[in-house]
């Protein structure tokens, strides 16, 4: 269970972040949704120790991750996949996969055939320059990396962006499956409201960094006020 | 074919290889700090300089050559951690002229800290290698024994270098947080570490680098020993490409023997207008080093 609470973050004037409060808990995926601007990133970057909070505090099961540098916190079960995905180009396939397992203590062998086991198409690609990728497959390469570690928590910004709808569906499929077989905690957050709405249990809806619904996702899914102003979903 | 291996241009190859196997250490100096740090290190040839008097003057005078290159070695891998943790640090995210006025500042006060406690006279060092060169059918090859240990030991620590960054997992870490920092930190890898190892195995190379001159019968060692071999090292490395490892080294040998056949068929007065114009010239026509790919798009 990781727990958010009246966490405010301020970028010198601008205000980011208000006394957000909410909580994520195992084998569920709590979708943050809102508009651009709300504040989705600095929260996951705010959980994930790469932003420090004005006031507020997370933690992570009976640990207090506030204060706590990222390289602290991803050892403590936390996998942050960033906006933009984060792969590293220069490096392959593999090399991205074995930065990902560095902190586990244990050979990398086993831990790389796991994830191409689920991702077979990074398997095939192993000895690629991580630039080659498409978007999906750079996506599952960011999921594969993050996950390698073996995380209790995972942060996802924006996993759609940028995909074909096909690929978003599969993506959104295999992340629904994921939080299932490994009680993962799972926060996603998402622009693409419906894609994220079909997966997750409960919605955290942003709007200028406040908390405006904190509720399961079929009813957020079916509130019109929510759905108009603050996700933008006009058709229906 | 003695003949041959004894001409002009061939005598003028090896030479300028000797020379640029130097230049090219140099350069390799420069460029793991600048990958990670995007910091010129003006003051790396007077660090390198430091770590040699550290060594072979102040720590172990009487011992065995090898003994003292290795302390050089480490006094430069500690110089460079104090240096990092000590100066470097606080420059970070500073103005782009701060680093640069700082480092320049730096090799100023080591040079004179130097000649203060050491005196400007030149030291030789005991090393066993003779500069004489060697002979073939009577006529002079222009290769020394102590050349071809210069050129081996070059190589050896371009191959240690390559090696760590290639194949192990601390040069895995290393290239991640020169590449993506902050990525790197959410994969756990602890960046501020990085830089000061960054910093540690370029003084170590830059050690290595001013052992070998210093080792030089003719010149020896002295607080300015590494000033102009850092000159042609730093061209070598602008030209070659600063982020490119393999460029700096290529270039470094490169400009050593353009420079020899310079210095032997035109005037040596000339070798320093002639680098300089090259630099000029390679930061017009390829700003980002002749030898670097065309840029990588980062994702
Ligand atoms: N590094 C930053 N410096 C200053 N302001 C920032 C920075 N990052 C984000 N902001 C501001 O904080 C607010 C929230 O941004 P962000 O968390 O990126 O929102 P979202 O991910 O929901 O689009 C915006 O007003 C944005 O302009
Ligand atoms: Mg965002």
């Amino acid at each position: 269970m990781i727990g958010v609470e009246s966490l405010s973050v301020a970028y010198g004037a601008v205000q980011a972040l208000r006394e957000v409060t909410f909580e994520a808990p195992p084998g569920r995926i709590t979708a943050v949704l809102g508009a651009n601007g709300a504040g989705k990133t600095t929260l996951l970057r705010t959980i994930s120790g790469l932003v420090s909070p004005k006031e507020g505090r997370i933690h992570l099961g009976g640990a207090t991750l506030t204060g706590r540098a990222p390289e602290e916190i991803v050892r403590l079960g936390v996998a942050h996949v960033p906006e933009g995905r984060g792969v590293i180009g220069e490096f392959t396939v593999e090399e991205n996969l074995r930065l990902g397992a560095m902190i586990r203590r244990e050979p990398a062998g086993p831990l790389l055939e796991e994830q191409y086991a689920l991702f077979p198409v990074l398997g095939e690609r192993r000895r690629q320059g991580a630039v080659t990728l498409s978007g999906g497959e750079r996506q599952m390469l960011a999921m594969a990396r993050a996950l390698i570690a073996r995380p209790r928590v995972l942060l996802l910004d924006e996993p759609s962006l940028g995909l074909a709808p096909m690929v978003t569906a599969q993506l959104m499929h295999s992340i629904r499956d994921l939080c299932a077989s490994r009680e993962l905690t799972v926060i996603l957050v998402e622009q693409n409201a419906k894609s994220a709405l079909r997966i997750a249990d409960t919605a955290v809806v942003l709007y200028l960094g406040r908390v405006v619904a904190n509720a399961p996702a079929e009813e957020v899914a079916r509130d019109e006020r929510l759905r108009q102003y603050y996700l933008g979903m006009v058709e229906s | 074919m003695n003949a041959f291996l004894t001409s002009r241009p061939v005598s003028d190859i090896l030479t300028g290889v000797t020379n640029g196997v130097v230049y090219a250490l140099v350069a390799l100096s420069l460029v793991l700090i600048w990958r990670s740090a995007r910091l010129l290190n003006f003051a790396q040839g007077a660090m390198a300089m430091i770590a040699t008097y550290v060594g072979f003057v102040a720590i172990a005078p009487h011992a065995n050559y090898w003994v003292a290159m290795v302390v050089s070695i480490v006094a430069g891998c500690l110089i460079g951690a104090l240096t990092e943790r000590g100066l470097v640090r606080w420059l970070y995210g500073k103005p782009e002229l701060n680093p640069v006025v700082a480092m320049v500042g730096f090799l100023l006060v080591l040079e004179s800290v130097a000649a203060a406690i050491w005196s400007t006279s030149s030291r030789g060092l005991p090393s066993s290698f003779s500069p004489i060169d060697w002979q073939l059918g009577g006529r002079p090859l222009a290769l020394s024994p102590f050349a071809a240990y210069e050129i081996v030991t070059a190589l050896l620590v371009m191959g240690f270098i390559a090696g760590l960054f290639r194949f192990t997992k601390l040069g895995l870490r290393l290239r991640a947080a020169a590449l993506a920092p902050e990525v790197s930190r959410l994969l756990g890898v602890r960046v501020n570490r990085m830089l000061t190892i960054g910093w540690v195995l370029s003084s170590g190379v830059g050690a290595v680098t001013a052992v070998l001159v210093a080792s030089n019968y003719f010149t020896g060692l002295t607080p300015t020993a590494m000033d102009g071999v850092f000159a042609f090292g730093f061209i070598a490395a602008a030209i070659g490409g600063l982020d490119s490892p393999g460029g700096a080294l290529a270039s470094g040998v490169t400009l050593g023997i353009v420079l020899q056949f310079v210095s032997d068929y035109v005037n040596a007065n000339d070798v320093i207008l002639v680098a300089l114009g090259l630099l000029i010239v390679s930061l017009m026509v390829r700003p980002n080093g002749v030898f670097t790919r065309d840029a990588q798009r980062r994702v």
